[in-house]
């Protein structure tokens, strides 16, 4: 009996069990089930809205029986074949790093998920009751891990993902896929550069890293989100731009280059392919999201002011959570749009573009609005 | 502690021994060059063509074009067939404006007979319409494809859109989708349908509105620009000596057009520009197709407005097969049927070149007949293979990207490069 409640103890709030369940619990709901769920979606929604663009049907026919939900099914189908194909290594391949490549691929593209707040706060024990901003003494964050290291630890892990790509490209034994793999290196490392000096400005103006504390620092009216203000609209254009590179999707999918070089999976199939394909999808996603979060208000559901005032504490999470999903999924929609109006760079062309306009930009647009900054002060 | 440091730098010095500082650029990496085999089979070379390049890097060094892929032997089969049994072989060389090769093919075995100027001018002028149906779909697939391979697909997708329209419509006219053989010795093998002129003059104004949108998309596109400007420059003098002709030959400044400087058909009829090229680039050639499908259009709603009723087959009965309701009633017309279509049409012996503007420019048919039913020699001159021979002095110094738009603003096309 004693023992019984020495375990019951420790999952009361803040102690080590309850922090560790809830942590769990947060993991498995974001990067096990949201993450890969939407980006299952994106799939389909990639060829559908494509289709939709561009005047034709589209995939609307799987099904499971009469179930048919204008093709959304067409995911599973996918994950179907991606199991059941033929898993080709070839010959000369290095088995080992051609085995690890997709792994490293898709891991850090999930793990970057840790620090993206998804929601307000939630009030233990006071879940059924109106609990007003700022005054609740259980508090459970939406967010993984609240680091204050913050964006820094979205780089750290994200820029992992180079080396996937890289070894993926080397390890295949095939020059296209080396020259894909090559690609990518130079690219994602380029645009790096970019995306932090970008986010650097907005380091500034919100004074900290963490980015639940940028959230909280956005308010519920549109207009007082990261996005407004010339300094920060074109830090969101080029941390943007540096994105999509990073997502190594048209008009920056030379890594990939279908008709050129085919990128630096040609060799891979079946699931390994698949977890290259999905992993992909699940950067957009994440990346949708941290932009969501440092300049789209992150979960502040828009003009609704006071609502955590009025409605139950629960309630109150639901729809903050339910407005953050809104936002993510507009603008992954908003990045597949990108996807199906521009044609694709040159390899040149494209580092040219990186160093010598994205970057000198990104600079002045960190000096001026720190000068900006010390001038209100 | 004592630190001199002459000492240090003159340490440096012998490690590193002297260098020559005049230069302050970059140095060059050094690389050695890999050959690397792009095709048959891969994504840009449409209608299989195999490229051996050198690169170093992703700079090309060397390359060296093999054709052939496509080989099914036209000429030697042709040898075997009567001349009507080889409209079904154009429809495959350029195949995607089969259209114009038909027309190419029955006016030179029509120059052969001699009857070239007694075709009913019907006749002629539906060959001129579909003709240039088959020119606007040839060049919307061109242009649609290219665009595609630089990654805009949705260009792609609207080029294809307008393309079926009026492949729609070739098909209501001749009963095949692609492979029309839409075309006889003497003329056509049926008169238009009911309906097509509206339904032509319809898919006009729709793909107008498409070509706008089309051009919305790639021609003011910075990306698509620095795609296309300035890669893959043909010259004139080049493009001349190598028989280059065509959009490829034109956007280079060789004005040279069949239609314009030898006009076959009813063309010296009808009013249309051809467009001229200044650079000889990728962009040149992209603007000089867009262009001519513009003029094509002016051909066409010219022609649809001088066409008049009439027959459209020659009225001569060693070539043209009898009506259907004679073959079956009469054992005259029966027999006639019978000879034209087991000897074919008698030509006479002697030999023509004859040629008209296809798709990719000059097409041209090299028949010699001996007097029986079928050629004796039937060889094609393919529009394609000059630009493609060409290639391998321009694309030496681009890189692998450039490959891509560059061969695909040649359009070759593997059935008729090959045959």
């Amino acid at each position: 009996m004693h023992m019984w409640e020495t375990i019951k103890g420790s999952f009361e709030y803040g102690h080590p069990g309850f922090t560790g369940l809830s942590a769990l619990i947060k993991i498995v709901y974001l990067m096990l089930a949201f993450g890969p769920g939407l980006a299952s979606i994106l799939t389909w929604m990639e060829r559908r809205q494509s289709s939709l663009m561009q005047d034709r049907l589209g995939p609307n026919r799987a099904n499971i029986g009469r179930f048919k939900a204008w093709g959304i099914t067409h995911f599973l189908a996918d994950a179907l074949k991606f199991m059941v194909k033929e898993d080709f290594v070839p010959v000369k391949a290095h088995k080992f790093l051609f085995a690890l490549a997709p792994v490293l691929a898709l891991a850090p593209a999930l793990i970057v998920a840790a620090i993206i707040p998804f929601g307000a706060p939630l009030c233990w024990g006071h879940l059924t009751e109106i609990v007003p901003t700022g005054t609740c003494g259980q508090a459970v964050d939406l967010q993984i891990a609240r680091l204050d290291v913050g964006i820094l630890f979205y780089f750290a892990i994200s820029s992992l993902s180079v080396y996937g790509a890289t070894l993926a490209g080397w390890s295949s034994y095939n020059k296209w896929a080396m020259m894909g793999g090559l690609r990518a290196s130079s690219q994602m490392m380029s645009y790096e550069v970019t995306m932090g000096m970008a986010v650097l400005s907005m380091f500034l103006i919100y004074g900290t890293l963490e980015p639940g504390a940028m959230v909280a620092q956005q308010g519920y009216w549109p207009w007082q989100w990261g996005i407004w203000g010339i300094p920060t609209a074109l830090s969101f254009f080029l941390f943007l731009t540096a994105a999509i590179a990073e997502t190594k999707r048209t008009p920056f999918d030379i890594p990939e280059g279908e008709p050129e070089i085919i990128g630096y999976f040609v060799e891979y199939s079946g699931l390994r392919f698949g977890m290259f394909f999905l992993g992909e999808f699940i950067e957009i996603v994440f990346s949708s999201a941290l932009m969501v979060t440092i300049f789209l208000g992150g979960w502040h559901l828009p003009f609704l002011d006071g609502l955590a005032d009025r409605v139950p504490n629960i309630a109150f999470v639901l729809i903050t959570h339910g407005a953050w999903i809104v936002k993510v999924f507009l603008f992954t929609g908003f990045q597949l749009l990108i996807r199906w109006s521009l044609p694709r760079f040159r390899s040149d062309q494209l580092m040219q573009l990186g160093w010598q306009r994205l970057l000198p930009v990104s600079i002045a647009n960190v000096l001026i609005t720190a000068g900006w900054i010390l001038y209100s002060r | 502690m004592n630190h001199d440091p002459t000492a240090t730098s003159q340490k440096r010095r012998v490690v590193l021994g002297v260098r020559d500082v005049g230069d302050m650029d970059a140095p060059e990496l050094p690389s050695e060059s890999i050959p690397l085999n792009m095709g048959p089979s891969h994504p840009a070379m449409h209608g299989t063509v195999r490229m051996v390049l050198d690169v170093e890097g992703e700079k090309i060094s060397n390359v060296d074009i093999q054709i052939g892929y496509l080989h099914r032997c036209f000429e030697k089969e042709a040898e075997h067939a009567t001349y009507t049994q080889i409209f079904p072989y154009t429809d495959r060389l350029n195949y995607i404006s089969p259209m114009l090769n038909n027309v190419g093919y029955a006016m030179a075995v029509e120059k052969l007979l001699g009857i070239d100027k007694k075709i009913p001018e019907r006749a002629q002028y539906i060959r001129v319409i579909v003709g240039e149906m088959a020119r606007i779909s040839d060049h919307m697939t061109c242009l649609g494809a290219g665009a595609m391979e630089l990654g805009a697909f949705t260009a792609f997708l609207y080029m294809l859109k307008a393309r079926e329209w009026i492949w729609e419509l070739l098909e209501e006219v001749s009963g095949a989708r692609l492979t029309h053989s839409y075309m006889r010795i003497g003329g056509v093998s049926a008169d238009l349908t009911e309906g097509f002129m509206p339904r032509l003059r319809d898919i006009l104004t729709k793909s107008r509105v498409v070509l706008a949108d089309v051009d919305k998309l790639l021609t003011r596109n910075r990306i698509f620009r620095d795609r296309m400007d300035g890669i893959g420059i043909f010259n004139k003098e080049d493009c001349a000596a190598w028989g280059v002709t065509g959009p490829v030959g034109r956007s280079a400044g060789l004005a040279y057009d069949v239609r314009k400087d030898h006009p076959y058909l009813v063309y010296d009829r009808l009013d249309f520009d051809v467009p001229i090229g200044s650079v000889g680039d990728n962009f040149d050639r992209y603007a000089v197709r867009v262009e001519e499908m513009n003029q094509s259009m002016r051909i066409l709603e010219q022609a649809m407005d001088q066409i008049a009723d009439g027959p459209v087959l020659v009225n001569d009965p060693r070539i043209v097969l009898p009506a259907k309701s004679e073959t079956y009633n009469s054992i005259e017309a029966m027999i006639a049927h019978f000879k034209i279509i087991m000897d074919g049409i008698r030509v006479p012996a002697g030999e023509v070149y004859s040629f008209t503007e296809g798709g990719n420019g000059e097409l041209g048919f090299y028949i010699v007949a001996d007097g029986t039913g079928r050629p004796w020699k039937c060889r094609v001159r393919p529009p394609c293979v000059p630009a493609v021979a060409l290639l391998e002095k321009i694309l030496p110094g681009l890189f692998i990207a450039d490959v891509v738009p560059t061969f695909g603003m040649i359009n070759m096309i593997g059935g008729e490069c090959d045959r």
